[in-house]
């Protein structure tokens, strides 16, 4: 599994790295971005699909 | 005070958000609305006035700033005297391509990280208005959990944010008051409050430009748009929105979220045996009680689904009401504390999500978890008092404290 942003769509509502900071990290403008290349261990795979469910933007994806 | 338009008998047709009854039954006129088939309400007052209550309309105006301009937000009898793009307090007022320019500026100061740094400050602040509370005998003791507690708490942070005197805050309250609430008094007297307003905030800019220091007035006065400084129009509108937006409706949030606790014995509960679960009860929070509507101007003559608007009509943007649309959200009215799946817009949605989102949810959880730390058992007991007009929240919520830790 790995996340993805939009960055079009992103407009720093914060809610994914409030839910799951191991997998998403904000920039200097409150910008969501993935860590690394967004692979998302086993582990974390609730948590990725908290933080797609909670975005009101819709801007997060994930892809098998 | 004059309100120049009375009392409502036809929500439909001669809607009007800034009669007490409206904020006091909001739960219920917006569940009408959304059951009608007729979600949208129109009014002639404030020189015409639309008010759609579902998600899916409510969305569709956020996201459209091709008909629909912020140079207004906040309805009232007059219209906006600085036009687009800018508008009278930048970014909020702003359209694009200007608005992403005076958005940009600001974005760092509130991103989540560096708000994240002042959670040690607020709570110090939390607990202090505690302490002042005094004594407090379990059973007996009623504190009023609005006027004590939360009108004090974003007053005093965005204060000691713009580096404007904390002894000021009484005068704050009032600007925010006279711009927010007194929407349907005559054009005259709003004008003049405003000026009041602007005089204050010219004073305190003029002090700043003569002793600069580390704050966001400083900070503002600084910066530059392609190598040139803001205008002192840009300046003292940038520092209306930050105080105005920064006071009533953190203010409004903290309160409605204790009103719940104070009334949902099992949330409180929860909360004082689950403190973890303040992860999603924040969110849920914001959700249900979410105290913003924003509002926008008609750009140009439009038919929206039907609707003949009017260049210049104010259009409201009830946030709160589409966060409780049940076509939605599942058990949309209800309250479920640890709701996993929350895609509610209580800071907006779109390119004007609320600056200071960061800084409202950190003063939003610091303030609960404070309050039901201090007093884990409390009941809302006695006569609730509601503001009026885009913000809601108590103003009054006397809470009668059965147990303190």
């Amino acid at each position: 599994m790995r996340v993805t942003v939009d960055s079009d769509k992103c407009q720093g509502h914060n809610r994914c790295f409030a839910l799951a900071p191991e997998l998403f990290d904000v920039d200097e403008y409150g910008t969501a971005v993935v860590i690394g290349d967004g692979t998302v261990a086993a582990d974390l795979e609730d948590k990725a699909r908290l933080a797609v469910a909670n975005c009101p933007e819709f801007a997060i994806g994930i892809e098998d | 005070m004059t309100d120049v338009y009375g009392p409502v008998s036809d929500w439909e047709n001669d809607f009007d958000h800034a009669v007490p009854e409206y904020n006091e039954r909001a739960h219920d006129i917006w569940a009408e609305f959304q059951a009608s088939g007729c979600p949208v309400a129109h009014s002639d007052r404030y020189g015409g006035l639309w008010a759609p209550f579902t998600h899916e309309l409510v969305h569709e105006i956020a996201y459209d700033t091709d008909h629909f301009t912020s140079q207004g937000v906040v309805v009232n009898t007059g219209r906006p005297l600085i036009e687009a793009p800018v508008g009278p307090a930048p970014p909020i007022t702003s359209d694009p391509p200007f608005h992403n320019i005076a958005r940009r500026l600001l974005l760092p100061p509130f991103s989540p990280k560096v708000i994240a740094a002042w959670e040690p400050e607020v709570r110090r602040l939390c607990r202090e208005l505690l302490d002042r509370m005094g004594e407090i005998t379990p059973g007996e003791s009623v504190v009023d959990a609005a006027v004590q507690y939360a009108q004090s708490i974003p007053v005093n942070v965005i204060a000691r944010m713009l580096g404007f005197p904390t002894e000021d805050e009484e005068l704050f309250r009032g600007f925010v008051h006279d711009v927010l609430e007194r929407i349907n008094e005559p054009v005259e007297a709003r004008l003049e409050f405003m000026q009041r307003l602007d005089d204050y905030l010219t004073e305190q800019i003029e002090e700043h430009r003569a002793n600069p220091r580390d704050d966001l007035t400083s900070y503002l006065l600084g910066v530059e748009i392609e190598g040139q400084k803001l205008s002192i129009e840009h300046v003292r509108g940038s520092i209306v929105l930050l105080l105005v937006a920064g006071i009533d409706t953190t203010w409004s949030a903290i309160g409605s979220s204790i009103w719940h606790l104070g009334t949902h014995p099992d949330d409180l509960q929860r909360l004082v045996d689950d403190p973890e679960v303040m992860l999603f009860a924040l969110e849920e929070f914001l959700r249900a009680y979410a105290p913003v509507t924003m509002a926008r101007l008609v750009r140009e003559d439009h038919d929206f689904h039907g609707c003949p608007m009017k260049a210049n009509d104010w259009v409201l943007l009830p946030f709160p009401a589409a966060n409780r649309d049940p076509a939605q959200f599942d058990r949309a009215t209800e309250f479920v504390i640890d709701r996993q799946e929350n895609r509610h817009g209580a800071f907006g949605l779109g390119i004007h999500r609320c600056l200071g989102s960061n800084l409202a949810r950190l003063e939003l959880k610091v303030a609960v978890e404070e309050f039901v730390a201090r007093f884990p058992a409390f009941t809302v007991d006695g006569e609730v008092t509601w503001s009026v007009g885009q913000i809601r929240g108590p103003r009054r919520l006397p809470v009668r404290v059965d147990a303190i830790a």
